[in-house]
C-alpha cells in the first residue's frame, strides 16, 4: 500500500508533472553541472593549467546545455548548469591571475573537503529537522533558537557528568521542549507561525544566555572539562590518497548527519508515515477525513525539528568547538532554513544545500591568504543564493501547499 | 506561499475558508489583530507586558534569589526614568539625567524600526528585516556623513539622512518587490537580506575594506562623521551621547506614520490589502503594488533609524557593532506590544529603551543585579511579549466569539 501510495500522493498539477516529465533532461543538465566544475578544477591544483583557454571552451559547453536545458522546461536544473558554467569559469579566470604558490596553499582539497563536513554537519541537522516540521504544515524559523537550547545545554550536561552521550541526550531533549513550546502556540493556539518562531529565538537566545552567565559567569566554560563526542577512526582508509585525510577520522555526528539525510528520505518519501507528514502538510482537512490526526502529526513532526536542530547546536558545542558562547550557533538556523528552502523542501536537496553553504565556509576560511576583506564578503553567498532561489530566477521553488496555515478541526 | 496558490494546481483549501481558521476568524493576520485590538482596545498590551514582566521576575526570583522588585527597581533608576520624579535632586538628578538622555536616544531608532515593521503589518507583511534595513542605512549615513566635510551643515545632514532613508527603502523593496512579482516570502527574502547586510557591513568597515577608518588601518571601523554633519545636540553633552534633535524627527515620523495610514489613499489601499488582498483586488486595488510600496515606506523608517543613530550620537560604525547591533529585532517587539499604532509604538518603545538601557553594563547597579544576566533577561521579556502577543490574538478572539457569537468585522 504505502509504495502505490507514496509514488502517487500529492496531486499538485503542475510541479509534479514539470518533476516527471523530462528525465532526460536533467541528466543533461547534470553533465552541464559537472563540466561547470571541472572547467574551474582544470586552473587549480593538481592541474593548475596556467591559461584560461582551456576552462572557457569546458564551462561554455556547459552553460550552452544548461541553456538547452532551460528552454525545453527544465528550468530549475538548467540554472544550475548555466550558473555552475558562468561561476566555474569566473574561478578558473581568477586562478589564473593568482601564483601557483599561493593556489597550492589555499586549495588544498582534501582538508577543503573535510572542513566542508565540519561546517555542513549542524546545518545538515536543523534543514531536516525544518524538512519534517515544513512539510507537516508547519514554518520553522525558530530552529535558530532551537539549536542554541541543544548547544547550551549539551555543554551544560556533558559538563556536570562528564559523559558526551548525557549532554548529547540532554541538549537534544532541550531543543525537543522548546519546539513542543513552540508547537503548542503553533497549532493549538493557532498563533502566527512567524511569530512564535521569532518569540521561540528570542526566548532561547535570552535563556541560554541567562543560564550560561548565571552558571558559568563572564569568564565562559573551560574547554577541558568538556568530553567531546568522539572521532571515528577508519584504520584501512589511513593511507589512502584524498580519501584518507577527509574520511579516516571524522567526528560521530558527520556520520550521523549523512545518516539522517538518507534514512529521513527514505521515511519521507518510501513509508506510510511520512505520506501521512506529506498530507497534512499539502491538505490537512482532506488528510483529517481519510481518519489522520493533524494535530498528532504536526505535533510529533515540530518536536522532531527541534531535536534535530539541538542535535546540530550540540555537535556544534560538545562536537565541534567545545564550550558554549553566547549566541554561538550565530545565524546558523537560518543558513539551515536557508538550504531547505534552496533544497526545495527535500532531504537530498536539502543536504546537497547544506554542503554547498558548507564549502563556501571553508573556502571563506582560505581566502584571508588573498585578501581579508573579500573573504568577508565570501560569507554572505549562502544568503544572496537563497534570495536567487526564492525569486525564482532558477526555477521556482514549492513550499508544501499548507505550509504556515494553522488548522483547526471542524 | 502567497500568489501563487491561485494557480491551476493550487488546491490548498476549500475556497469558504482560505484561511483555515474557520469561517469567524479572519484570514490575515492584519485582520486578527485589528479583532483583537477592538476587542480589548488598551487593556491587552498592558497585560500582555505585565504578564511578561511577571514572567522575567519569576526567572530572577527562581535562578539567583534575588528579590525581583528590587532587580526591577534597580532597571528603573538605570534606564534614568526617576528624572521625571521632581522629587529627585542633586547628584542623583544629574545621573538619572544622564540615564534619562541615553533612554530617550535609544527610543528614537526604537520608534522607527517599530514603524518599520508596523507599516509592513498593516499590509499584510511580517518584516523581520528591520535590522538590515536600519544596518543598511546607517551604512549610507556614515559614508555620506564622514565624507563631503566642505559641505554646508545643513544640505550636508539632510543629504545623509535622505540617502540613507532611500538606502532603506531599496533594501526593503527588494523584499517587496519579490514579494509582488513572483510571491518570493517576505519573511525568508528579508531574513536573507539581513545577514547579507551584515557581511556587506563587516566588508565594508573591516581591515582593509574601502570605507575602513583612513587614519588607522589595523582597526575595524569607519571614518569618522565630520563635524558638520552632526545633527544638533540640544540636552547633554554634544561629544558623549547627548540627546539629538533625532527624537523630534522619531516622534515625527509618529505623526507621518498615523497620517498616511488613516488620511492619505496610499495609506487605504495598504490597509484594504492588508486586511483581505483578494477583496482589495476585486475593489480594483493593485495588490502587488501596495506591496512594493509597504515594503518600501517600512524600509524608509529604518534607513532613518540608522541614520539618526549615526549621525546622532554614535558618529561612526565599528563591526563588532554590526553583528551585536539588536535595535531592529527590538523593533519587532515594540511594534507588536504597540499594537501597530502610532501612539502604541511610542510607548512600548519608551518602554523597550528604558529596559535596553537600564540592563545595560553601564546603568544597572552591579551590587544589585548583574548586568550581563539583566540584559538577556531583556531579551526573555522580549521574546515573551512577542510569544504572548502572538497568542492573545487568539484567546481574545475565542473571547469575542463566545461573548457575542457574531462573526468578526471584515
Amino acid at each position: 500500500m504505502s509504495s502505490v501510495n507514496a509514488s502517487g500522493a500529492a496531486p499538485k498539477a503542475p510541479t509534479e508533472v514539470a518533476r516527471q516529465l523530462p528525465h532526460g533532461f536533467r541528466i543533461v543538465a547534470w553533465i552541464g553541472i559537472v563540466l561547470g566544475i571541472v572547467g574551474a578544477w582544470l586552473c587549480l591544483p593538481p592541474i593548475t593549467e596556467r591559461s584560461w583557454v582551456w576552462s572557457l571552451v569546458v564551462c561554455l559547453v556547459a552553460v550552452m546545455l544548461g541553456i538547452g536545458v532551460v528552454i525545453r522546461g527544465e528550468r530549475r536544473f538548467g540554472g544550475f548548469a548555466i550558473a555552475s558554467g558562468a561561476i566555474g569559469f569566473a574561478v578558473a579566470y581568477l586562478a589564473t591571475l593568482s601564483s601557483t604558490g599561493k593556489l597550492e596553499t589555499v586549495v588544498v582539497w582534501s582538508a577543503l573537503f573535510a572542513a566542508t563536513l565540519r561546517y555542513a554537519t549542524p546545518l545538515i541537522f536543523a534543514a531536516i529537522g525544518g524538512m519534517f516540521s515544513e512539510r507537516s504544515g508547519v514554518v520553522n524559523i525558530g530552529l535558530e533558537g532551537m539549536m542554541l537550547m541543544g548547544a547550551f545545554f549539551a555543554v551544560l550536561a556533558d559538563d556536570k557528568t562528564d559523559s558526551w552521550i548525557i549532554g548529547l541526550a540532554v541538549g537534544i531533549l532541550s531543543g525537543g521542549v522548546a519546539a513542543l513550546v513552540y508547537a503548542f502556540f503553533a497549532i493549538h493556539l493557532r498563533a502566527d507561525q512567524i511569530l512564535g518562531g521569532t518569540a521561540i529565538n528570542f526566548l532561547c537566545l535570552g535563556l541560554t544566555g541567562y543560564l550560561y552567565i548565571d552558571i558559568y559567569g563572564t569568564e565562559g566554560t573551560a574547554s577541558n572539562t568538556i568530553q567531546a563526542i568522539p572521532d571515528i577512526h577508519l584504520s584501512f582508509l589511513d593511507g589512502v590518497p584524498f580519501l584518507g585525510p577527509i574520511f579516516a577520522q571524522v567526528n560521530l555526528m558527520i556520520w550521523l548527519a549523512l545518516l539522517l539525510v538518507v534514512v529521513s528520505s527514505i521515511v519521507m518519501f518510501r513509508t506510510p508515515i511520512g505520506l501521512r507528514i506529506r498530507s497534512v502538510g499539502e491538505h490537512p482537512r482532506a488528510a483529517d477525513t481519510v481518519g489522520i490526526n493533524v494535530y498528532a502529526i504536526r505535533y510529533s513532526a515540530v518536536t522532531l525539528s527541534g531535536m534535530l536542530a539541538a542535535a546540530g547546536g550540540a555537535y556544534l558545542s560538545i562536537g565541534f568547538v567545545n564550550s558554549f558562547g553566547e549566541n554561538m550557533t550565530a545565524g546558523r538556523g537560518f543558513i539551515a532554513l536557508a538550504a531547505l528552502i534552496f533544497g526545495n523542501w527535500r532531504p537530498y536537496g536539502a543536504a546537497a544545500a547544506c554542503l554547498l553553504f558548507g564549502f563556501s565556509s571553508a573556502l571563506a576560511n582560505r581566502l584571508p591568504e588573498y585578501s581579508d576583506s573579500a573573504s568577508v564578503l565570501f560569507q554572505a553567498l549562502p544568503y544572496v543564493l537563497t534570495l536567487i532561489a526564492v525569486a525564482g530566477v532558477i526555477g521556482r521553488s514549492t513550499p508544501p501547499a499548507a505550509d504556515g496555515r494553522p488548522y483547526k478541526k471542524q | 506561499m502567497s500568489e501563487d496558490t491561485k494557480g491551476p494546481g493550487a488546491f490548498a483549501e476549500p475556497p469558504e475558508d482560505p484561511s483555515g481558521f474557520g469561517p469567524h476568524v479572519g484570514a490575515s493576520l492584519a485582520e486578527r489583530y485589528s479583532v483583537a485590538q477592538k476587542a480589548e482596545g488598551i487593556l491587552a498590551p498592558i497585560l500582555t507586558a505585565v504578564l511578561a514582566f511577571l514572567v522575567g521576575g519569576l526567572v530572577v526570583l527562581v535562578t539567583t534569589g534575588k528579590n525581583p522588585l528590587t532587580t526591577y527597581q534597580a532597571i528603573f533608576d538605570g534606564s534614568g526614568l526617576n528624572w521625571l520624579f521632581p522629587w529627585v535632586s542633586g547628584v542623583e538628578r544629574q545621573t538619572a539625567a544622564l540615564n534619562f538622555q541615553q533612554t530617550l536616544l535609544i527610543m528614537t531608532p526604537l520608534i522607527l524600526t517599530a514603524l518599520a515593521v508596523s507599516f509592513a503589518f498593516r499590509c499584510g507583511m511580517f518584516n523581520i528585516g528591520g535590522q538590515g534595513q536600519y544596518l543598511v542605512g546607517s551604512f549610507f549615513a556614515v559614508w555620506i556623513g564622514s565624507s563631503l566635510s566642505g559641505l554646508n551643515p545643513y544640505v550636508h545632514v539632510i543629504f545623509a539622512i535622505v540617502v540613507a532613508m532611500i538606502a532603506g527603502a531599496v533594501w526593503a523593496g527588494i523584499a517587496g518587490f519579490l514579494k509582488a512579482t513572483v510571491g518570493a516570502h517576505e519573511v525568508i527574502s528579508t531574513i536573507m537580506l539581513n545577514w547579507v547586510a551584515i557581511w556587506v557591513g563587516m566588508f565594508l568597515f573591516g581591515l582593509g575594506g574601502p570605507l575602513q577608518n583612513g587614519a588607522q588601518s589595523d582597526i575595524p571601523i569607519s571614518n569618522d562623521v565630520v563635524p558638520g554633519a552632526k545633527l544638533h545636540v540640544f540636552w547633554g553633552d554634544p561629544e558623549f551621547q547627548g540627546l539629538s534633535i533625532g527624537i523630534f524627527i522619531a516622534l515625527a515620523a509618529l505623526v507621518v506614520y498615523w497620517v498616511i495610514l488613516n488620511r492619505t489613499t496610499l495609506g487605504y489601499g495598504v490597509k484594504a490589502v492588508g486586511f483581505n488582498p483578494e477583496a482589495a483586488r476585486y475593489g480594483g486595488i493593485s495588490v502587488s503594488r501596495n506591496y512594493f510600496l509597504a515594503m518600501a515606506i517600512s524600509g524608509t523608517f529604518a534607513g532613518l533609524a540608522g541614520a539618526l543613530d549615526i549621525l546622532g550620537w554614535q558618529f561612526h560604525i565599528a563591526t563588532s557593532d554590526i553583528g551585536a547591533s539588536q535595535i531592529g529585532f527590538v523593533g519587532i517587539a515594540v511594534a507588536l506590544l504597540g499594537r501597530n499604532t502610532a501612539v502604541g509604538v511610542g510607548l512600548s518603545a519608551l518602554l523597550f529603551a528604558a529596559l535596553v538601557n537600564g540592563t545595560s553594563t553601564r546603568n544597572l547597579d552591579p551590587s544589585i543585579f548583574q548586568p550581563e544576566l539583566a540584559s538577556n533577561l531583556t531579551l526573555l521579556i522580549q521574546g515573551l511579549v512577542v510569544l504572548f502577543v502572538g497568542a492573545d490574538v487568539i484567546v481574545l478572539t475565542l473571547l469575542r466569539r463566545i461573548r457575542r457569537r457574531k462573526p468578526a468585522p471584515v
